[in-house]
Parts: C-alpha cells; structure tokens; sequence
C-alpha cells in the first residue's frame, strides 16, 4: 500500500558524479527528512474535484524532481524524494494531509501547497511547529508577513500588488476611467478588488463604477456582464478563473462593449483561455505577465524556451504544453532547488527557511528584469510584472516592467 | 412517489433492544486505548472519525429512524462549526462551552428548517435541503456577514493547552487530550441516541417513517415529531460540527461544501440505515476510503473510490450494520 | 428598459440549459421513479465522446448522432450491469451508487481528456440578434422545444411510451399485463442517457467542455424540473425558464442580493414554490391511498 504512493521518486540508480563535496568537513545539520542522500519534501496539491486543473503544477514540479534526481543526481549529492498529495481543495484534507506529511512521511518542509483556504487551514499548524511553509501556490497577501508568520512564504507576484499595478495603468493610460470589475466571491478575487482600490485611494468611488461577484458553481456570468456594461464603464477588469473569463471574453465581444480589457494573471492563457474564447476576440486584451509566454511562437527559438520543452517531453509527456501551469511548477520547482543548493549541508528548517529568505535569483523563462528576490523582511519573491498587450497571436509589451515599489 | 425508505431493519435492534453491554465495554476499552498506541497524526484522524461519526448518527437519527431524506446536513456542520469558531474567536468563550452551543444553535436551525420541510417529501426533501447545503456556504461568504464569520478566509482557533495535570501525570499530549474528549462526547450522543429510540417518542419517530397516515390516526402527532427530529438530528451534527473546527483549528466556507453532505450520506447508507452502530464504520469508510483511492492513483482517486462505493453497495446493500446482522442470524441459525 | 429585456433574454438563455437538462431529469424520473444523480455527468462525459469524434475528423451532425446512439447504448447497459443486481436494494443504496458514477465519470473525463477547458462547436451560426442573444442560445431554444415535443408524443402516442409510465407507476401490475419491466427501465435509461447528451452538447458550446461542467448545472435542472412538477415533461421546460429568468431578475434588481446570493434566492424560490405546490406549478396531485 505504502509504496503504491504517486510522485514518490524512487532512487534512481545514477551516481551523483563530480560531486565532490567542498565542505565535506564542514558539520553537516540535518533536519527531519534529511540523509547524506536524499531530502523529504511534502506538498498538497488539488488533484481530484473542482479544482482539479491546477493539479498540473505538482505534477510539473514532480517532473522537474525527477529531471534533477536522473540529470544532477539531485541536489548536492541528494536526492529529492517529493511526496504530493490530494487534498481536494478542502481545507479539513490539507490539513490532514500536512499532518501525515510532517508527522509520519517527516518531511522537511512543505512547499508549493495550492489554494488560499486550505493553507490558511494549515498557517498556524506550520507556524506553531516551525516548520517552513515555502512558496505557496496562492497570490493571497497574507503569505508575506515574516513577522508574524516567519515560517511562511509565498511566491507569485500576490494578488493584491497585481491588483494595484493594474490601478497604475489605468491611471496611466486610460482618460477620465470608469471601471467595471468582475471577480470571483471569494479571497482572490476580493484581493485584486482590494489591491485596485488601494492604489486608487479616495478617487476608488468615483472610478469604479460597477462591481459583479460570480460564484463557481454559476453556469454562465453573462447577467453579470450585462450589468457590467449597462454601468457605462470604459475599462472592464476581469477576476475570473479560466473558464469564466473565457465566457467574459466572448460575451464582451458579443456585447460589442467598447472598453479597454484588463484580464488578470490567472487566465492570461492562450491555451486555457484565449483559443477557446476565440483568438479574434481576444485582439486587444491587456494583462500583466511575470514568466515568458510558452505559446508565443517568437520564443521557440529561445534557449529558454527549448530547454523547458525538452524536459517537458522527457518528464512529463503527458503535460500540456500551452498551459501555464505547466510552467509555473517548473518555475517553482527550480526555486527550491536554489535554496537546496545555498543551505548545502546545513539543512535544518531554521537554515533552509534563512536561505529561502535570502534568494537573489533570475529564471531564464523570466522576463527579462523579474528576478526572484527575498530578505530577512521581504517574503514576496516576485514583485515586479510586464503589462502585454494580445495581439491575437501572441502577446507584445507594453513599456518596461512595473512594480509597487 | 419513492418516500419508502429502508425499513427492513432487524427489529432488536431498535424496539425494545438490550444493550449489547459485552460489545460496548470491548469497544470502550479498545477506543480509550487506542490513542496511546498511535500517533499524532493517526490519532488525529481518529479523532475525525468520531466527529464524523456523530454527524453520521445524526443524519441517520432523520432518515433512518424517521424517514426523512436530507443532502443538506453540511449546513448544520458549518452552523455548529461557526459557532464555536465566532464565539471563541470574537467572544473568548472558553472552547469546552462552545461545543454544547454549536449543537443548541443547530437544533434551533434544525427546527425552524424542519417546519416548512414538513410538506416537502421524499425527492423534494431532498432537494430542498441540498439547496440549503449549497447555500449556507455561500451566505458564510457573504459580504454581509463578513465582519462575523472572516469570509472567505475563514477564521483561526486557538485550543488551549493540555491540562497540566494530564500532562505530568500521563504525559497526554494535545492529540490524545482532544481525541479523548471526542470519544467521550461520541460514547454520550451515542447512548443518547439509544435511549431515545427505545422510548415512546422513538417509537413515535419509526412509526411516521413506517406509516405516515397510520401514525396520524393513532394520535401521533406527526408534524411535531418531524420538525423535532430534524432538530435533534441538527443538534448531533452541531455538535460534530463544532468539535471538527476546534480539533482542526479552522473553519472556511470551503470546508463545508455540498461534497461534505454527500460524504456523510455516504457514511450513513455504508454503515447501515437505521443502525446507531453502523455510523462508526461510516465515519470510518468516510475518512479512510478517500486517503486509500488516493495511493492507488492519484489521477483516479475519485473513479476508484466510485467503483469501491458501488462494490460495497453490491455486497452489502444494507449497509454493514445490515451485513452484519445477516451474518449473525446465518450463524445463528446454524447452531 | 434595454438592461430589462437583455436579462430577460439572459435569463430565457440560461432557462434554456436547465430546461433542457431538466427533460433528461424528467425522463429518468419517469423510468426509474427518482433522480438520477449521474445524470449530469453522464451528459458531461457523452459530450467529450462527442468533442473525440469531431477532433477525430468527423462531421458535426455524424458524430452528433453517432454521441446520442452511444449514450442510449451505454445507458441501456449501465442499467442492465451495475442497476439490475440492485433491483431489491434500498434506494438510499441505489442513490449512493448514483454518486459513485458521479465520482467515476467526473475523474475518467479529467484524466482522459485533462482539465484544461474546450471549445465545443455549434451546429449554429455565429454571431446574436443585436447583441442581445445569441444564435446558439436561440438554436437551443428551439431544439428544446422539439425534444420537448419528441417526448411528449412518445409517452403520448406509442406503446412504448405507455408501458414505461405503467412500469414505473406500479411495476406489479405492469409486469402481469405482461410488460417486461426491467427491460422497459432499461429504455429509459437508454433515453435519459441520450436527452442528456444532447442538453450536454447544446450547453457546451455556451459554458466550455471541461469535466466539471456540470456542476452547478444540474442542481439548476433538477429545481427546474421540480418546480415545473417532476412527472411533467411540459412543466420541467417551463420550470427552466421560469428559474432562469427569477434568478436573473432577482440578481439585477434586489442590490441586497445581487449576484452573489444568486444561487441562494433560486433556490429559496423553489422552496417556496414548493411550499405551496408541493407537486410543483404543473404537477399532478397525487393522492396517496392507505
């Protein structure tokens, strides 16, 4: 039964090679779930039910274990044993699941755990036990908040600081807006409706003018998009998952709304959104991007781009390659690993949680200026993002990259 | 119209039954050890399973003893759940005293819902209360209430600590304190449960659920005991409610959707309709069926655990408390 | 007024995807005596049959035709395999069984075809009547109406028809006049399957192929069918409109509830319509004997 477990990764029979350890005098620190030759790493993914989708990044990121177990032996001469498992998005699983993870697989840490409710189910769970709770698959704020939480991290540009480099567009570009915003009921989508009017302050009530809520189990939002362009609204933001912003699109056409489109990063996907919605209504769409686009023909050519596509194929075959999922568990993936390789011997929580604490790191499928750059004070590795305009092919930029600070 | 639920129940069971006092005290003895042998974690899941176990009990207090259909009953698990979670959170009610008040709460719920479900039966019952089980997360979220119950991003509970004297004492650790008190509370609601079906208004109960008309002209009055039941029923499950946020430090809307109904729907038919028992092995199908379809394959876990539901339907249709039963007259029989 | 009608005409759209579902809800209800819980994702799953065989290269209209022979087929069979050693189980069993279809037929869709949504194609031009509605939602309309009417002249005018009612209303009494009532459960289940996947492959176009399509949908067409009254196939399309035209209008109009109780009012209304027609607005009473 035991072993029968998924995206367990077995020892592949590879010898680690040139690794000849430099501070191999040095004391070596482990922490729970660390040998001389592997390290525990436990996660909670949403692999079954509504969410399902989203299971696509732990499997990337397995993928990407494996890649680095088979290629480079792991990570200084050990191998990560990354154990993924379903909590079906319900927070009562997650954190019956992180207590299996810490309590009897003894994990070293948690990481790249998806969805807001069930991490909150398990943010003091964490906290208390200090275990680190790194990189999150989550935009909400609170992940960054080292004083209080010191023991997690998110990873993705937060919602929230989304929400207000779209309040400095529009400030920038759009005369005299009136915004109309479509989101989700529930903490994504208050968060970029916060982080907007954050940003836009006291004027907040005079320029948004129409603000519609959907709830997942709705067939369609076209009621709300209705009212949404009855409010006489020159920018439409759209908060939606996927599929929603999908009918957004559509309907905005069908609508023949003339207004400026504000789609947010969670559908900015030409696989997941724009083909189905239609690339010809798509023309025009701006979003804010932080990692390159894996469907844009243009970076085919790039090294980037290739070495993604080479471990996809090899890894996972199975991956979508037009959807951004994929790309994102590599991304992360590749983040652990950087704080694997800086805590070298010493891996205890207390040391990996300082170095992921310390990162200073670019991806080569970054865009070019997002790094991923943490402090002692600064839990929120990426900060800054690119507006893109869809030019129903690909996406073009629109000036250089913007962050809050 | 298909009201006829399961009424084949082995009549010992219910009217006029002996305790089992032999089956009892090895299962109060094995339970109270349990804990000391397991694991943090294994105990925490213990744990669950008794919470869940009380809220099957409660479901089955309704449909099986009373011949009501509910798909709604995560409602009252979140009503109870929040009530713990507000007055601990907002009000600093010690946690101990809000486990009584989920369940009061849910019992006035439960009443007041089970009034206008009087007229409503069989399908409509059953659609109405799944109407309520979408719901109630939905409202939970509501911007209206957000300042009361955190949104959607829930809100956290803090458990005291272990009594100290447990600690030095017995060295019980949070997991075993909590799981102690769940077993305890369980051992309670379920003697309640049995007391209440081997009196007259049980009786009362089975006889609506047999015979609505018949019941009526014998003077039951049926409308009463219905919107009671549903009440009582509401209170079990309350009860369960409140003790899963404080035992899991958490409540989110997310926690309670309609999926948790049907789960514990699950649970009630798996361990047998009409059966007080039985809700222990739902309780237990329910929390570890899930965790053993997931290390078969974590793309199919929910196929899997389909297939194993309609396996489980093939060999025992009335539940275990019913295959045991058969068993226990094929032996009987035999000798 | 412009906002008025265009959600009156949004609410006659969405009206159309729960009536049209509610008729497969009516159907099997007329067959088996009560719900199918599956049904959604039985219609869900015929659909990406469906989506297979245009991606396949075949026509819209052959493989249109070729889903609903294979979803009658695999109705009739998931009757006749999993149901018939079911026949003197209890009915909570036999709605737990309906839930573990629900759970197979949801997880086989995502791993066969994964998560990511489709585009479904409409046999319908593109394009709307002045932005108000669209020629798919129209064409839907209308082929609701003629399921509407197909069903209604089958339990009407042919033998068949009446012998499924028979069987369904009193099986005892159907099975001595010598109607073969598993077999005629088994049809039943066969003409569910495949109004399932046509309503599957009507609101496809409109919310995306993707396995959780479904979802909300069917709680929708269930109401609809209640409210409508369960043995009326006439009253369940009725029903859809009228739930999808309510929620519209309660969304738009009360700013207490918006579209964020949306769900909720539906579903209060159908409670209360519930209260006071028990057997919904064009059910028959039933009058039950002792």
């Amino acid at each position: 039964m035991y072993n029968g477990r998924k995206l367990t990764f077995g020892l592949a029979a590879i010898a680690a090679m040139g690794m000849v350890a430099t501070s191999a005098f040095a004391d070596k620190m482990y922490g729970p779930g660390v040998t001389d030759d592997s390290i525990k790493l436990g996660n909670t993914m949403p692999y079954s039910g509504p969410a399902a989708a989203y299971g696509q990044i732990g499997k990337s990121t397995a993928a990407y274990f494996d890649k680095i177990n088979k290629e480079n032996g792991g990570v200084n001469g050990r191998k990560i044993e990354f154990i993924s498992l379903d909590d079906g998005y319900s927070p009562p699983k997650t954190k019956e699941q992180v207590r299996k993870l810490v309590e009897q697989d003894e994990v070293l840490l948690i990481f790249e755990s998806l969805g807001t409710p069930t991490n909150s189910a398990i943010h003091n769970y964490m906290n208390q036990k200090e275990i680190p709770q790194l990189f999150v698959a989550t935009g909400a704020t609170k992940w960054g908040d080292p004083e209080n939480f010191p023991w997690t991290m998110g990873w993705q540009p937060s919602y929230q600081t989304e929400g207000q480099l779209f309040g400095a567009y529009i400030m920038e570009n759009v005369t005299d807006p009136k915004v109309a915003i479509l989101y989700q009921n529930d903490d994504y989508g208050k968060d970029y409706v916060h982080g907007l009017k954050e940003f836009l302050g006291d004027k907040a009530d005079s320029i948004i003018v129409a603000e519609e809520s959907y709830e997942v189990t709705d067939p369609t939002i076209n009621s709300q998009m209705i009212k949404l362009k009855d409010s006489g609204a020159n920018v439409f933001f759209n908060v939606s998952t996927p599929k929603f912003a999908a009918q957004a699109v559509k309907k905005f056409r069908e609508l023949n709304w003339d207004a400026v489109f504000l789609n947010n990063s969670v559908s900015n996907s030409v696989g997941a959104v724009y083909k189905p919605a239609g690339l010809e209504n798509s023309k025009g769409i701006v979003s804010l991007m932080y990692y390159m686009d894996i469907t844009d023909p243009a970076n085919f050519e790039s090294e980037a781009y290739k070495k993604w596509s080479k471990f996809m194929d090899e890894y996972y075959p199975d991956g979508d390659k037009t959807s951004a999922f994929t790309a994102y568990g590599y991304l992360v993936g590749q983040t652990m690993e950087q704080v694997l390789k800086q805590a070298g011997d010493n891996l205890t929580r207390e040391n990996v949680m300082k170095e992921a604490a310390n990162l200073d790191l670019e991806l080569d499928m970054m865009l070019p200026g997002i790094k991923i750059q943490t402090g002692p004070n600064d839990f929120f590795p990426i900060e800054a993002m690119m507006p893109v305009e869809f030019n129903g092919e690909k996406f073009s930029s629109l000036g250089k990259v913007v962050s809050v600070n | 119209m298909a009201t006829d639920v399961e009424t084949r129940v082995d009549p010992r069971l219910t009217v006029g039954a002996k305790m089992p006092y032999k089956w009892v005290a090895l299962f109060v003895i094995i339970g109270a050890v349990l804990p000391f042998f397991l694991q943090g974690y294994a105990t925490f899941q213990g744990t669950l399973i008794m919470i869940y176990a009380i809220a099957i009990l409660g479901l089955n207090l309704l449909t099986g003893f009373n011949g009501q259909f509910s798909l709604g009953h995560s409602a009252f698990y979140a009503v109870g759940a929040y009530t713990a979670a507000i007055l601990v959170y907002h009000l600093d009610w010690p946690v101990y005293v809000t486990i009584p008040f989920g369940g009061i709460v849910c019992f006035v719920a439960g009443f007041l819902f089970g009034l206008p479900a009087l007229r409503l039966e069989g399908l409509y019952l059953a659609l109405a209360t799944f109407a309520l089980g979408v719901s109630v997360p939905q409202i939970l979220k509501s911007s209206h209430l957000e300042g009361l119950t955190g949104g959607v991003q829930g809100l956290d509970i803090f458990r005291p600590k272990v009594p100290s004297f447990l600690v030095e004492n017995f060295g019980l650790t949070m997991d075993q304190w909590w799981y102690m008190i769940a077993f305890v509370i369980m051992l309670f609601m379920f003697w309640i449960a049995w007391n209440l079906i081997n009196s007259r208004t049980g009786r009362a109960m089975m006889a609506i659920r047999d015979n609505p008309i018949a019941a009526r002209s014998m003077g039951i009055n049926a409308s009463l005991y219905k919107s009671l039941t549903f009440g009582v029923s509401a209170f079990y499950t309350g009860i369960a409610g409140a003790l899963a946020a404080i035992v899991i430090e958490f409540v989110a809307p997310d926690s309670f959707t309609f999926q948790l109904s049907i789960l514990l729907f699950i649970g009630m038919v798996v361990g047998g309709t009409g059966s007080i028992w039985g809700a222990v092995f739902g309780g237990f199908f329910i929390l570890t069926v899930p965790n053993f379809a997931e290390e078969i394959s974590t793309g199919l876990s929910y196929a899997i655990f389909g297939i194993i539901l309609i396996l489980v339907i093939y060999v025992m249709p009335s539940g275990f408390a019913g295959l045991v039963n058969l068993l226990r007259m094929r032996v009987k029989k035999m000798f | 007024m412009d906002l008025f009608l265009q959600q009156i005409l949004t609410g006659i759209a969405n009206g159309a995807i729960y009536a049209c579902l509610a008729l497969a809800v009516v159907m099997i209800y007329q067959a088996i005596d009560h719900f199918n819980f599956a049904q959604g994702e039985m219609a869900m799953f015929s659909t990406y049959i469906c989506w297979a065989m245009i991606a396949g290269g075949l026509p819209y209209w052959v493989a249109f035709f070729a889903t609903i022979i294979i979803s009658f087929i695999g109705g009739l069979a998931i009757e006749r395999i999993i149901f018939k050693p079911l026949h003197s189980a209890p009915v909570l069993s036999h709605i737990v069984v309906f839930i573990g279809l629900v759970a197979i037929f949801n997880s086989l869709a995502g791993a066969i075809w994964d998560h990511n949504i489709k585009t479904f194609p409409s046999p319908f031009p593109d394009g709307s009547f002045g932005g108000l509605i669209g020629l798919h939602e129209v064409g839907m309309f209308f082929v609701t109406l003629l399921l509407l009417l197909a069903i209604f002249c089958f339990f009407k005018f042919t033998r068949v028809g009446m012998a499924m009612q028979a069987a369904a209303a009193n099986p005892a009494s159907a099975g001595l006049v010598g109607i073969r009532v598993g077999w005629m459960l088994a049809l039943g289940w066969g003409l569910a399957a495949a109004i399932g996947a046509v309503a599957g492959m009507m609101i496809a176009p409109i919310v995306f192929l993707e396995p959780n399509m479904m979802l909300g949908i069917l709680l929708y067409g269930f109401a609809a069918a209640i409210v409508g009254g369960i043995s009326s196939p006439g009253g369940a399309v009725a029903g859809g409109f009228l739930v999808g035209i309510i929620e519209n209008m309660a969304g738009t109009y009360i700013p207490a509830i918006g579209s964020e109780l949306k769900l909720t009012v539906a579903l209060v209304l159908i409670v209360t319509v519930l209260l006071f027609k028990p057997n919904g607005l064009f059910g028959k009473t039933i009058v039950t004997r002792v």
